[in-house]
């Protein structure tokens, strides 16, 4: 290997920060979720008001987590995100057929795994607001919101454990790491899963397009 | 960013708007849609077990640990306006007139375990032992589980498929589902069930009970209270 790779610069600190907001609060929230979900977690760890109490405190800070890196972030940089993932071009429109045309810094499933995942927090904290004030108060009480709770709990697991995989286990694509954690991928690696980006970014240090 | 500009079309927003409306509005149709798919998931759930409980129970505790049952010291008193106050052992339990029956549980979270196999004995046997007073009115039944409790009128205890249950689905109940004994009441939501019951006082009016002291309804009949129906 020659002995300087070259680095691009994927995701800026603000979308890394808020990359990681949602995975630690996803995380705390399925593992109290299941504890207080599945019967048989539930009678071996006990301690269920505590659970809940930072299943439901921990959502309190997920909000009020986004809400201050949104506050102190790099605004443009979010924005130019979501023009990004707003827009699909024909290449995004054959990738989604399973042909593999050359993709831009976010490929068309990763800009469908974004906006699942945001549909995903919405819902989520709606009904999950729902049952924490339904039960103080019969007026925010359906008899829906824990089967929503639950069916949104299902998916986003599989999306999740597909999203892992993709991220930490599968060779080809694993690399996609270091650019989440530390912001920057070699380029030879963007060149070949990102070939319209890695055309445009300069090297290590310069934003993306 | 590409030659494809030009072409490019903004779906993700639709996307994301077009979904957020599904997710929403499913409030509305997600009751109906489960009762359609209701074969195939609790097909699902029988086959993962307790593993992934589509439909199946979940086990809601107040307090730090779930209280454990120990036959040689759990007694089940039945005392307040009776003239023979008792106090039985699990073998007393066990040796009273045995009913069973097949009801729904309903949780006023909203999930629902439909053909629950239940067995134990009926109030009216165990009221018979202790003689309730002309001016009892209500059992008030206390968990072991502190601070629980809640309370049925004679009538509503009296019921025929209400029941101190002590089996659940031809096994002795598990510490998860109140062992050694808990109240059951199909009409009404589950909380109404003290579990892990360990006494029995009759008394002149209704107390309030561990979630009617939260705003939950004191008759909490299915379909018909805490602001359904």
């Amino acid at each position: 290997m020659a002995t300087a790779r070259r680095r691009i610069r994927r995701f800026t600190r603000t979308e890394r920060a808020v990359h990681w907001v949602h995975a630690a609060a996803f995380l705390v929230l399925l593992a109290t979720g299941l504890a207080l979900y599945l019967p048989s977690l539930s009678e071996f760890l006990g301690r269920r008001p505590l659970l809940k109490s930072i299943h439901v405190y921990t959502a309190v800070a997920w909000i009020v987590a986004l809400v201050f890196v949104v506050a102190v972030g790099d605004r443009a940089s979010l924005r130019a995100t979501l023009r990004e993932i707003d827009l699909f071009d024909r290449d995004d429109r054959e990738w989604l057929k399973r042909r593999h045309p050359p993709q831009g810094r976010l490929n068309a499933g990763q800009k469908v795994n974004a906006i699942l995942t945001a549909v995903f927090a919405l819902l989520f904290a709606v009904s999950g607001v729902l049952l924490w004030y339904g039960e103080r108060n019969t007026r925010f009480r359906f008899a829906q919101t824990i089967l929503i709770h639950d069916w949104l709990t299902y998916v986003s697991f599989f999306l999740f454990v597909g999203h892992l995989y993709l991220s930490v286990i599968h060779p080809r694509t694993r690399h996609s790491l270091t650019g989440i954690t530390r912001g920057w991928v070699y380029e030879d690696w963007a060149r070949e899963h990102h070939a319209k980006w890695a055309a445009l970014a300069r090297s290590e240090g310069a934003d993306g397009p | 960013m590409s030659s494809n500009d030009a072409d490019a079309r903004p779906y993700g927003r639709r996307a994301f708007l077009g979904l957020l409306a599904a997710g929403l509005t499913s409030f509305a149709w997600a009751g109906p849609a489960s009762r359609i798919f209701a074969p195939v998931t609790s097909q699902f759930s029988q086959l993962l077990g307790d593993l992934l409980p589509v439909g199946g129970w979940r086990i809601y505790t107040i307090s730090g640990s779930m209280p454990l049952f120990d036959p040689a010291t759990w007694r089940l008193e039945i005392t307040g306006l009776v003239r023979k106050p008792r106090t039985l052992t699990y073998a007393d339990l066990l040796a009273l007139p045995r009913a069973s029956q097949i009801s729904t549980f309903h949780c006023v979270t909203g999930w629902t375990v439909k053909d629950v196999h239940w067995a134990g004995v009926r109030f009216g046997d165990l009221l018979a032992l202790a003689e309730p007073l002309p001016a009892a009115r209500a059992i008030r039944f206390v968990s072991m589980e502190e601070p629980y409790t809640d309370s049925l009128t004679l009538r509503q205890a009296t019921l025929p498929d209400a029941m101190l249950a002590y089996e659940l689905d031809g096994k002795p109940l598990t510490r998860a589902h109140g062992s050694p004994a808990r109240v059951v009441i199909p009409e009404m939501y589950g909380y109404k069930g003290v579990k892990w019951l360990t006494r029995m006082e009759l008394v002149a009016s209704q107390p309030t009970g561990y979630w009617e002291g939260l705003g939950y309804d004191q008759n909490a009949w299915v379909g018909r209270s805490n602001g359904y129906g």
